[in-house]
């Protein structure tokens, strides 16, 4: 077999990516769940070893977070210094990579492959430098969190609530050569973390503890653990591919169920989906079509057809392959594709026609196979497959028509022999008739063939034989050769029939791949559950030339969600069928055998889950659908099940999302309302009882001081009310910018002067052009959005200094920059600072924000269409906000003014 | 002595505005809800009411329409920044002035002064100075510092109508519909644009106008004072 020669030859492109790994330096990654399970410990470890083996190992660098465990491992070995960054006016310590390289080890180890670098190195991210590292021929050993890891990050955050802004694309751990997962009990990590041995940062204490639940520890250990595995059977594959050793390989498990006429299919389907969920292993439902499956009664096509619908239905995949011998592809396509356990069902097959047939394919697939672990599933279908749909008879009466072309076609040998007989006696005249008997077989199948040898041998033995034109044979040699002449053309017609047959059979098998395949490709790139649906409608009504809609439910009724044509009303005795398929899962109304005068035909659109809705479908004319038809549509109702639950899952995992995020706002709202409000409380009740109490003592001048403080502190009050107000309507969706067209420096000078008190000596310059056209966006929100940057602005610059306010246009769109010269705001803090309650750690001198200020601007903003980001200030220094804005065309002006007059 | 009825339920802003006006030598009048501040309105005839538009029996609206059926005493609104359509539409009602809460006192007793200041039915004959600006409605002419400013004719009509009311806030509405015509009410880009101009020629520092108000969503103000 062909499949079987190539698998036995190595793979040249595994052979080639092998070799260029050769070159390379190997990176081993210590893969860890969390922080606090050892990877640092355990690489050093792994160091010492292959420093004993006289391997010369370097330090590149190691995060020790003064761990005396750790500490004492460095020792012993060699370090390379870390290079000393400035940044900012801080310094911080860097991995020397260029002095990595040129001290050439054949090992470095590199701390925390997830690690940003403070810029001006060579590279963004650690990962960055260790691929250098690598080209250069240097072995690397690496740890790594699988919270990091670029496509688990959504999945850790949905599970801890917790954020990972260090990421590493997964490319990075698929070409590590080996990897070692250091594996802790999360108990046991709680307890280190108790024992005060985890490093924990100190501004990200408080998440810490929220992360290190025994829930979420083990929920991370377990994606790590799956990580590890999978990978490794990747792995695997890959070396059987290079070394071209045939499979299986037994890994992570696959399972093939096989499906077949003779075998009890829905319980072999049911049995294989309790196995593969009890092994977490992925299946698949393959049945093998032989030339035969076309001569296959229509029941056991039924049977055949509805285990592979309900292997969709409960979430396997399904292969239909071609060929001949049965068990020959089952077993290739289990070799190719690694599987390691086939469910086969127990034949029913009866005594004598085993013995007609020989070994049944089980018996073939058990005899054949050694590698596999069969599983043989017995007993009868339990349940009813009576087909719940009455289709159209393939045809309907008797149709002459064929008979009479084969009468006609007869005739016309006839004539041709008599004509060479005429001209050319020859001894077998038959061979003519035969010729016509061939292609009536070829042309329109058997029974018409079988009736054409059956008058050719008439016509034969009337014109023909001796005494002509007279059924009597005297020759015994003639009797003998008109015999022969019926079995051959007996056994002639049959073949060429079957082979009509199996072309046919073909060709329909090709349409219905076809369909299918423009189905799924349809349904996968429909984004949301509306074009889902319309694609279902409108592929299911051209695949029957009729018209197709979806019933789903709503509020316990089933309503049209969709039709094609579009549809949005049924007559009573089409909902009462449809209403009925809903609750008894079964198809019903016109071509079954439920409510059949009713003017659609209802199939249930069930998935693993449950019915989730109703597929309704009518045909364009009197005609019912054929059974090839029902099958597919059938089958099409089964994958538009799974895509629209899809959908329906999708959102249910947004939601879920978004209630963990709500939920995780809500703790920080409570935590910066009990700081926010009550810290100018204090100032102000403190103020105020002073006032109260010792106010005979209290020089006017005390008095005024204290009487400010009450002023000053309850407008902080009022200005944080106020964003919380506004955050809990932008939250709530319910802050709708109400447009209308502005002077944007009319809505600077309000904020300008809203602030005044809050300047404290800092100048504010305002830059905005002549020529900016007017703006469409809410005065009042605006207003608030340039209050609350030039409030940030003062509160992060040294007074004295100038906060500017910048505006130009730029094409179609508004650009407008604030800008102070603080201290400016870290690069990775950047985009998080329009986070919720989110604020960059400020030194003491610093004052607070409440983490809602910029928060509200981007809300605002982008309520509005537009865009906010931060960047550096010029040369570096302090921070730009900046806002993009669409400038829509303002309205014309031409009749505001009437002719000018002089005033005077 | 002036009397000025203050309508609020919350007893500390009652107390509070009390204590204030009273120092400013005001006479004050105190109702708690919607129906005694109507019968209070018609009973101590006052000559200023403040009104808190949010009350626990009737709505603050519906206050102003019922004072106004009765008299002309002009009225303040108590209002709740954000709320910009309660204000316009306390303005729409007759209201003639509001002040956003929370408010500095001082703020307030602005407001009463220009609510209190006879209002000249007619401004021709008039002249207004504000600053180093000098507005003779008579001789339709502008002067800033002793030079005249060259206003065009919409120009002059916006100052006009600000003038006509100074102190007092003016909705979009009412001036578009006054110098426009009642077929541009909606159009305030023409407000926004004439105002820009208005204050190129007239403001010190056109960034922050100290003559003509922006009050966000509602409208424009000519302040004459503080």
């Amino acid at each position: 077999m062909a499949e079987t020669d190539r698998n036995d030859r190595p793979d040249p492109d595994a052979l080639l990516a092998e070799a260029k790994r050769a070159a390379r330096g190997r990176l081993k990654i210590f893969l860890g769940a969390a922080p606090g399970v050892g990877k640092t410990y355990a690489m050093l470890e792994s160091a010492h070893e292959r420093r004993r083996e006289s391997i010369d190992v370097v330090i590149g660098v190691i995060e020790s977070h003064g761990r005396a465990e750790t500490e004492a491992l460095i020792h012993g070995l060699d370090r390379v210094p870390m290079r000393v960054v400035e940044y900012r006016g801080k310094t911080f310590e860097e991995m020397d990579l260029d002095a990595i390289i040129a001290r050439r080890p054949k090992l470095v180890l590199v701390d925390e492959l997830a690690h940003t670098n403070v810029p001006g190195g060579a590279h963004l991210k650690r990962y960055q430098d260790v691929e250098d590292l690598l080209l250069a021929g240097i072995d690397v050993y690496s740890t790594l969190n699988i919270q990091h890891i670029e496509s688990l990050n959504d999945v850790v955050e949905r599970i801890t609530t917790v954020r990972v802004r260090e990421t590493l694309p997964d490319s990075v751990l698929a070409t590590a050569d080996e990897i070692e997962l250091i594996d802790l009990p999360p108990q046991d990590l709680i307890a280190r973390m108790a024992e005060g041995k985890v490093y924990v940062p100190e501004q990200a204490r408080r998440a810490a503890h929220n992360f290190f639940s025994l829930g979420n520890l083990t929920a991370l250990r377990e994606m790590a653990l799956r990580h590890a595995a999978e990978r490794v059977d990747a792995q695997m594959v890959h070396y059987m591919r290079a070394h071209a050793i045939s499979g299986p390989w037994p890994t992570r498990e696959r399972i093939i169920v096989c499906i077949g006429a003779d075998v009890a299919g829905l319980r072999l389907v049911r049995a294989t989906k309790r196995i593969a969920e009890r092994r977490q292993a992925p299946w698949v439902a393959v049945y093998v079509e032989t030339a035969h499956h076309a001569s296959l009664p229509e029941a056991d096509k039924d049977r055949i057809a509805q285990a592979m619908r309900l292997a969709i239905q409960l979430g396997g995949e399904t292969v239909t392959l071609q060929g001949e011998d049965v068990a020959g592809e089952l077993l290739t396509y289990a070799r190719e594709h690694n599987c390691t356990q086939l469910v086969v069902g127990r034949p029913k097959r009866r005594g004598w026609r085993r013995m007609f047939r020989g070994q049944s394919v089980t018996d073939r697939i058990v005899a054949k196979t050694s590698a596999f672990d069969v599983l043989l599933v017995g007993g009868d279908e339990t349940e009813a497959v009576a087909p719940e749909l009455a289709p159209r008879p393939e045809s309907a009466g008797f149709d002459w028509k064929p008979y009479g072309i084969a009468t006609l076609a007869v005739a016309v040998a006839t004539g041709v022999s008599f004509l060479i007989d005429l001209w050319l006696p020859l001894p077998n005249i038959s061979v003519a008739f035969l010729l016509a008997v061939l292609l009536i077989a070829m042309r329109l199948g058997r029974g018409p063939a079988i009736f054409a040898s059956l008058v050719s041998f008439i016509s034969y033995d009337f014109f023909f034989t001796e005494p002509r034109f007279a059924f009597a044979v005297s020759d015994s040699q003639n009797l003998l050769t008109l015999f022969f002449f019926l079995v051959a053309a007996a056994i002639v017609s049959n073949l060429a029939s079957r082979v009509r047959r199996q072309v046919d059979a073909a060709k329909t098998n090709a349409r219905r791949t076809l369909n299918l395949y423009e189905f799924s490709r349809k349904i996968a790139v429909a984004p949301g559950r509306d074009e889902v649906l319309w694609a279902v409608v409108h592929h299911v009504a051209s695949t029957i030339r009729g018209r197709s809609l979806v019933l789903l439910p709503k509020d316990e009724q089933l309503e049209i969600a969709a039709g094609y044509p579009p549809e949005d009303r049924l007559n009573e005795r089409d909902a009462a069928a449809a209403q009925w398929t809903w609750g008894a899962g079964k198809p019903s109304g016109r071509g079954s055998t439920t409510l059949p005068a009713a003017e659609w035909l209802f199939l249930p659109l069930k998935t693993v889950r449950g019915p989730i809705g109703v597929l309704g479908v009518q045909m364009a004319g009197q005609d019912g659908l054929s059974p090839e038809e029902s099958r597919l549509v059938e089958t099409l109702a089964d994958q538009a099940a799974v895509a629209i639950e899809r959908t329906t899952l999708v959102a249910d995992v947004e939601a879920a999302r978004l209630a963990s995020e709500t939920e995780r706002l809500r703790a920080a709202l409570l935590s910066s309302l009990s700081h926010d409000l009550r810290t100018p409380l204090v100032s102000i009740l403190g103020a105020a009882t002073s006032m109260l109490n010792y106010h005979d003592s209290l020089s006017t001048e005390d008095r005024k001081d204290l009487a400010e403080t009450i002023r000053d502190e309850a407008e902080r009050l009022n200005r944080f009310v106020q964003n919380l107000l506004d955050m809990t309507r932008l939250g709530s969706g319910a802050l709708k910018p109400n447009a209308d067209w502005v002077d944007l420096l009319d809505v600077i000078g309000r904020a300008i002067e809203r602030a005044g008190r809050l300047l404290q000596g800092r100048h504010i310059k305002v830059d905005v052009d002549k020529k900016l056209p007017l703006l469409h966006i809410d005065p009042v929100l605006m207003e608030q959005v340039f209050f609350n940057l030039i409030d940030n602005a003062c509160k992060y610059s040294p007074a004295g200094s100038t906060v500017t306010v910048w505006a130009r246009r730029r094409e179609k769109e508004a650009l407008i920059e604030v800008c102070d010269q603080g201290a400016g705001i870290p690069e990775a803090d950047r985009q998080r600072v329009f986070d919720m309650f989110y604020r960059v750690k400020a030194g003491d001198a610093q004052p607070a924000g409440t983490g809602l200020g910029l928060a509200i601007c981007r809300g605002v903003v982008e309520a509005h269409g537009g865009t906010v980001h931060a960047e550096p200030g010029l040369h570096g220094n302090g921070t730009c906000i900046i806002i993009n804005l669409p400038l829509p065309e303002p309205p014309s002006l031409s009749a505001a003014e009437p002719a000018k007059i002089a005033t005077s | 002595m002036m009397r000025i009825l203050v309508v609020d339920d919350e007893p500390q802003i009652r107390k509070f505005l009390r204590i204030s006006l009273s120092a400013n030598g005001y006479e004050v009048v105190e109702a708690e809800n919607g129906r005694q501040g109507i019968d209070a309105a018609a009973r101590e005839k006052p000559a200023l009411v403040i009104l808190d538009l949010g009350l626990p029996d009737i709505d603050g609206q519906e206050v102003i329409s019922a004072i106004r059926k009765e008299s002309s005493v002009p009225i303040i609104v108590l209002s709740v920044r954000a709320q910009e359509m309660d204000k316009v539409e306390a303005l729409d009602r007759g209201a003639d002035d509001y002040v956003p809460k929370p408010f500095g006192i001082g703020e307030l007793m602005a407001r009463v002064r220009a609510a209190l200041r006879p209002l000249q039915k007619d401004t021709a004959g008039t002249i207004l100075e504000v600053g180093d600006l000098r507005l003779d409605f008579a001789r339709h002419v502008v002067t800033r510092a002793g030079a005249e400013v060259h206003l065009s004719k919409r120009e002059y009509e916006l100052l006009h109508i600000l003038a006509s009311k100074p102190d007092h806030v003016l909705t979009h509405t009412e001036i578009l519909k006054t110098v426009w015509g009642p077929a541009h009410v909606e159009d305030t880009a023409y407000l926004r644009v004439y105002v820009n101009q208005l204050r190129q020629k007239l403001e010190a520092d056109p960034v922050t106008p100290k003559l003509i108000v922006t009050e966000p969503g509602v409208g424009y103000r000519l302040r004459t004072s503080g």
